[in-house]
């Protein structure tokens, strides 16, 4: 009898070139995500070195961060950002690296992609130079974000060293309630263990209310991980996981189907496998969340009052009090009615399908209010093409909202699409940094039902109320 | 990668938590297809007002920390994105070492693989940092630092990158010398 072992575990077993004492195991890479800004450097490292991308078809790459959301047809506007996305247009040509650039009908932002076109499969290590890519965990899939140095090694070698992460296991109890999606569960759970809460860990998702989850609501969950401090988020695969995957056009099709799902349904936490560190959350008692801070921990349930520096153990004061203060929130009152100038809906957290739905149920029939700008952004073409199609788009559109090209568009601002200095924005995204969505921007994160809330009334608002 | 020298140097404070990468150098200058030309980017929203002169009250401004190739910040120090901007614009900035509490995790493996060395110390050690005088020194080893008092305090260094750091191996080609275990594992299992 082998140990019991927990699902990371298994993964990291599957994957191991190289074990010696005293060094970083040699990891293999099943699929590696490219997308222009975190790439030019290390394909310019391999020219140095005179190497070539080791295995190209095990590799993909698309353009999201950079890349204009407005019409298309126009010629990038912002020279650099051209000159990045030409970069990686040659760098693919070269070295004959696959690209689903616009266009295509299968760009969009590299962590709606990867899944979308059945490329994310569970058991397969994926990375790629972008911290989100914890998204793909969702699938069973050991997932997890990688710096350019490393990106360049991936291409080189299709390897990475790494030394083997800690395992704790997030349950998630019950069901959640209406109203509450998988993004109030995250930033339930950030708020609960703190931005560090998973430093040095791989997260399990598990729990009644974590199955009950859809595919894209699973990688809301995963994709916010790293926000915790973890290395990388998963939950088992199951049948949800399988319906989801098959048809798409790289999933394996036919009897490599058949081989493929028995693999599948092995890649489990043993019973008995131990966790260094585990946490419970009641599901059933998850409220809508928001942020009010300026970074993801900081968050309370939309009813809720903002916490008051004096609330707050001595050692988190003067950061709480810099935080408000940047906000421009009072500390002490609810959150309920706090001014709301822009927007956002989409980003690798919530541009899919199901969260423009989400967001669609709230503004069908209503209004924008006149005093918010509100962008949303669909997570990839496809994503587009379907809300289009099935009406969505032209809801938007009516209630005063903009709809825009796929992208991560405001949830970076690198591609002109900017909260304005001194703007408060809801945003559907990960981050609420210090000018995170441009310069002197102030971020409430939320989940796409109470950003369309805010749009509709131009404040923080509880989406239960328009149900 | 040179190998790594020690060096003694004063050190400049910005004593914030969860300082993430966002503020260590802003997504608008993300567009660059190089390494260089991001130090004068570092911090921009802190170092410079809207206007682009310097602000004055920000404390790498202090005369005290002219010169120095030491930054000591607060808990989880590059929390956030993966981007290697982060300690390319350090490092162009002049820094050589970086010391706080802890760190994100993707940032301290960026930072080592640029000869930027992550330095994880604790309370006492960090409180000793923060209240030296501002014109105190730290001497910086792998996996020791000596504290303006003249007391050593180590440090965890894992013994991988450290001798990488040492010897200046360039880690792509360690990895492409295993290439025939890389080959079987290909040919492997799948
Ligand atoms: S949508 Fe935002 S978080 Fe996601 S990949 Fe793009 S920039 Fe990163």
């Amino acid at each position: 009898m082998t140990q019991a072992r927990t699902l990371y575990d298994r993964l990291w077993d599957d994957h191991l070139v190289v074990e010696r004492p005293d060094e970083p195991a040699l990891v293999y890479i099943d699929l590696h995500l490219v997308h222009e800004v975190t790439s030019p450097q290390a394909f310019e490292g391999l020219r140095r070195r005179g190497l070539l991308v080791r295995r190209p078809n095990r590799t993909v790459a698309t353009i999201d961060h950079a890349i204009p959301t407005h019409d298309r047809s126009l010629p990038i506007a912002d020279r650099v950002a051209a000159g990045q996305i030409e970069q990686l247009k040659r760098n693919c040509t070269d070295f004959g690296v696959p690209l689903h650039g616009p266009g295509s009908g299968r760009q969009g932002i590299v962590h709606v992609i990867g899944p979308e076109l059945g490329l994310t499969q569970p058991g397969m290590t994926v990375v790629c130079g972008d911290s989100h890519t914890a998204t793909h965990g969702a699938f069973g899939a050991l997932a997890f974000g990688i710096g350019t140095s490393e990106v360049e090694m991936v291409l080189a070698t299709q390897c990475l060293l790494q030394r083997r992460s800690k395992n704790q296991r997030v349950e998630v109890t019950g069901r959640l309630r209406d109203g509450v999606t998988a993004k109030d569960l995250i930033l339930a759970l950030i708020a609960r263990i703190g931005v560090d809460g998973g430093a040095g860990t791989v997260l399990e998702y598990t729990g009644s209310a974590v199955r009950a989850l859809d595919m894209e609501a699973r990688m809301t969950v995963c994709n916010m991980s790293i926000e915790a401090g973890a290395r990388a988020g998963m939950i088992a695969p199951d049948d949800t996981t399988f319906q989801y995957l098959h048809g798409r056009p790289f999933a394996p099709s036919g009897r490599a189907w058949d081989e493929a799902l028995e693999r599948w349904r092995t890649l489990v936490t043993d019973d008995g496998a131990s966790f260094d560190r585990s946490v419970e959350i009641d599901g059933d008692a998850i409220e809508p969340m928001i942020t009010f801070g300026t970074n993801p921990a900081q968050a309370i349930a939309i009813g809720g009052r903002v916490p008051s520096p004096t609330d707050v153990p001595a050692a988190d004061r003067e950061a709480l009090t810099k935080a408000l203060a940047y906000m421009g929130i009072e500390p002490a009152r609810p959150i309920l009615g706090h001014p709301v100038q822009t927007v956002f809906i989409g980003s690798c957290t919530n541009g899919r399908l199901s969260d423009l739905r989400a967001a669609a149920s709230v503004l069908r029939g209503r209004k924008v209010h006149p005093g918010v700008r509100t962008l949303v952004v669909p997570g990839s073409e496809d994503v587009g093409r379907a809300a289009e199609a099935e009406g969505l788009a032209d809801i938007f559109r009516t209630a005063g909202a903009e709809w825009r090209a796929p992208g991560c568009s405001m949830c970076i601002a690198m591609n002109g699409d900017e909260v304005r200095p001194g703007e408060t924005a809801v945003s559907t995204s990960n981050r609420n940094f210090e000018g995170r969505q441009g310069r002197g921007s102030r971020t409430l994160l939320a989940s796409p039902l109470t950003a369309a809330a805010a749009a509709v009334t131009g404040a923080v608002a509880d989406p239960r109320t328009f149900a | 990668m040179t190998p790594f020298i020690a060096f003694e140097s004063v050190y400049a404070r910005l004593l914030r938590s969860h300082i993430d990468t966002d503020q260590i150098i802003p997504a608008r200058f993300l567009k660059t297809t190089s390494r260089e030309g991001l130090g004068r980017h570092a911090f921009a929203d802190w170092r410079y007002e809207e206007g682009g002169q310097l602000r004055p009250d920000f404390p790498l401004h202090h005369p005290s920390a002219r010169g120095a190739t030491v930054l000591l910040a607060g808990e989880n120090f590059g929390c956030g994105s993966s981007r290697e901007h982060a300690p390319w614009a350090l490092l162009e900035m002049g820094f050589r070492a970086v010391i706080a509490p802890s760190f994100g995790d993707i940032f301290r493996q960026n930072a080592l693989k640029n000869g930027l060395l992550p330095i994880a110390v604790d309370a006492g050690v960090h409180a000793a940092l923060a209240d030296a005088p501002p014109d105190a020194t730290v001497g910086v080893d792998l996996g020791v630092i000596r504290l303006p008092d003249g007391q050593r305090a180590f440090y965890p260094i894992d013994p991988f990158w450290k001798a990488c750091l040492a010897g200046g191996i360039d880690e792509i080609e360690y990895v492409l010398r295993q290439a025939e275990a890389i080959a079987d594992f290909e040919q492997g299992a799948r």
